[in-house]
């Protein structure tokens, strides 16, 4: 398994702030002109005096499949928490793309924007079935009224069944959701953030659970997502990660600790230190 | 990548029509027996009932009394509570403990109409409402102005309610209060509003509220015809909430609904906003309930601030409990259960009643957390024997 090269783009794409030539960007839609789609830049967030993301800078660009490693509380969820709106930095910023601010906007605004969010413990509505799970999930108009005469026309059930197919989910179509098994549920909520069109997906622990030949099939369907849509995955699951086989970030203690592909990453004397020297 | 577009595109073809056919079985299930029980329900409290009240004389065996018209009537009113309540609690999972604020202001507000409709009549044969006379007042207070117009009045008791629920509701959700805690301040918002009628200067009629009402639009209000139209209008209103309900719970927006009940986080995560959804569905189910309590306080002949005492409110909750909440047939059903049982205990030994309450809230939560509703639908299910 040979690891994609780190792409030449990610430095430049984050000094290139500034050399914009006046082209437009329609409100609310993304502007990823310099490649990048994420930007964090000296976040810091603590909780009653714990620090739990510490002048955390990171860079995702567009198209990448990057995978974030680190040891349990490194803040690999608090960084999720601060990319979907859920939790305010205290100090640094955050951006999507060169215009959207983060910390300026809410949960669903982040998600319009295009931002999935898979949480670590699989959530999805239980009381529902699977494909009105997905009926909600569906990109379209999420506004109240909207949602009092919403029908869904035969582009959308395509989409849905399309989607059910690829999660392997079209036999349970009718099937409460509550009634699957957990991986059943971790790929139901994988097919929610499809069907949401999002421009980046955060996946926590996307395979915890799940049987190896449906943690096989989750890393195809990562990779054959990946150059269409940005991914950042949190896993424990080193073969999994190495199965993937983009960029890896370790964080430790809130910060990044190193970067680059898995194989160097691990023969990091730091990394190493970290993992095994506590 | 290319192994499972493959893999989809060649199960594309069969399974294409199963999958597009989901959609319209969702909403169809139980069209029949719906369609059934409402022409029932409407040959009941549109034919039957007023027949047998205004034609049948009164010694004949099925004949049906004021007692029972205006004990129905109202208990048509409670149960169109119990609906709306349903929606916000058995649905969205908030659970109101103030829902009886509501229903006491849309009394109030058509409470006004009928007092200003005494005129002359009064103890005082004054153009005041008694109280004011009582109080030294000279004037009616400004709120009170145009309140003789039954239009007024009728906008006041959606308009009130409305945009105290709107208020109240934007910055409780806005704040993202949830549970127990939003519990707890319905109550206190009852409360709060309770103590406020109690005083005399509030305008109200103090703790005495209002009484003695003598006609609506003219007629007597203890006419048996204005009975039976204040009686069919309270079963119109159920009938309205159980349609609106029914269409608002099988849409997408019933299914939003509940998925704020079950997992709101990820419905915020999937884009849509909680807060709007949460608003819409509790200020509907507060003018819902303002509704039925202006066409409740005209049968009862009284409104005054007991109404709003948090005991009410709770008991408004118990109805839901007991008939079943997430249904929409079983809030109906507790509301005339517990409100049979309430009135047959209250005449028969009226020391008793609140221990009975209290003792059927415990049962019901202990062991059946569905209601009667789940009850039926367990057995339903056992004598299927695993049938299905």
């Amino acid at each position: 398994m040979t690891p994609i090269p780190i792409k030449a783009g990610f430095t430049q794409g984050g000094n290139a702030m500034g050399v914009s030539f006046g082209h437009q960007v329609k409100e609310g839609d993304l502007d990823t002109s310099t490649r990048v789609i994420v930007y964090l830049e000296h976040i810091s967030v603590s909780f009653d005096g714990f620090k739990a993301l510490n002048d955390l800078s990171l860079f995702i660009d567009v198209g990448e499949l990057r995978c974030i490693i680190g040891p349990n509380g490194a803040g690999k969820t608090t960084m999720m928490d601060v990319i979907t709106g859920k939790t305010k930095p205290d100090s640094g910023s955050a951006f999507l793309g060169q215009t959207m601010d983060l910390t300026r906007l809410s949960e669903p605004e982040i998600a319009h924007a295009g931002v999935g969010r898979k949480f670590q413990k699989p959530t999805v509505f239980e009381n529902h079935t699977v494909f009105e799970n997905m009926e909600l999930a569906l990109k379209t108009d999420k506004r109240v009224w909207c949602t009092i005469f919403a029908k869904l026309n035969s582009e959308e059930k395509d989409r849905i069944a399309q989607t059910l197919r690829l999660i392997r989910l079209d036999d349970h179509a009718h099937r409460l959701a509550g009634l699957l098994s957990h991986g059943q549920k971790q790929w139901l909520e994988i097919g929610m953030l499809l069907v949401q069109e999002p421009k980046l997906l955060l996946l926590d622990e996307p395979v915890a659970g799940m049987t190896d030949e449906e943690t096989e099939r989750t890393a195809e369907l990562f990779l054959s997502l990946a150059g269409k849509h940005s991914l950042m995955v949190v896993e424990h699951d080193m073969a999994f990660i190495r199965k993937l086989g983009g960029k890896v970030t370790v964080l430790h203690e809130g910060s990044v600790l190193a970067e680059g592909p898995l194989d160097r990453v691990q023969n990091d004397q730091r990394v190493i230190d970290v993992y095994l020297g506590r | 990548m290319t192994h499972i577009e493959s893999v989809l595109t060649a199960r594309e073809a069969n399974e294409e029509d199963e999958i597009r056919s989901v959609s319209a079985t969702q909403t169809n299930g139980h069209g029949g027996t719906i369609r059934t029980a409402t022409g029932i329900y409407a040959a009941l409290v549109f034919l039957l009932i007023p027949l047998a009240h205004l034609v049948i004389p009164a010694d004949h065996g099925l004949h049906v009394s004021d007692y029972l018209v205006t004990l129905l009537g109202k208990i048509l009113c409670y149960a169109a509570v119990a609906v709306a309540l349903d929606l916000v609690w058995g649905y969205t999972g908030i659970l109101s403990l103030g829902h009886g604020v509501f229903f006491a202001l849309g009394g109030y507000a058509f409470g006004m109409y009928l007092m200003r409709g005494i005129g002359l009549d009064g103890s005082y044969h004054s153009h005041l409402p008694d109280f004011m006379v009582f109080l030294d007042w000279k004037e009616l207070p400004w709120y009170w102005l145009g309140t003789d117009h039954i239009l007024w009045a009728a906008f006041l008791v959606v308009a009130v309610p409305g945009i105290l629920a709107l208020v109240f509701g934007y910055f409780a959700f806005r704040s993202r209060i949830k549970g127990v805690y939003f519990s707890i301040i319905t109550q206190a918002m009852t409360v709060a509003f309770m103590l406020l009628f109690f005083r005399n200067e509030t305008g109200f009629g103090g703790n005495n509220g209002f009484t003695d009402f003598k006609r609506i639009l003219g007629f007597s209000i203890t006419a048996p015809g204005t009975r039976i139209v204040l009686f069919a209008l309270s079963a119109a209103l159920l009938l309205g909430t159980l349609y609106l309900a029914r269409r608002l719970t099988v849409s997408k927006f019933g299914r939003i609904l509940t998925a704020i009940r079950d997992a709101e986080s990820r419905l915020m995560f999937i884009g849509y906003n909680p807060l709007y959804f949460k608003l819409f569905i509790w200020t509907l189910s507060a003018v819902i309930c303002a509704v039925a309590g202006a066409l409740y306080v005209p049968q009862v002949g009284i409104i005054n601030p007991g109404e709003m005492s948090p005991s009410n409110s709770i008991e408004m909750v118990v109805w839901v409990a007991v008939g079943g909440r997430g249904t929409l047939i079983g809030p109906v059903i507790g509301a005339f259960l517990v409100n049979l049982a309430k009135s047959w205990f209250t005449v028969s030994f009226p020391e008793y009643w609140l221990f009975f309450l209290g003792a059927v809230f415990v049962i019901v939560t202990l062991f059946l957390p569905h209601g009667v509703v789940g009850l039926w639908k367990k057995m339903k299910t056992m004598t299927k024997g695993g049938a299905s």
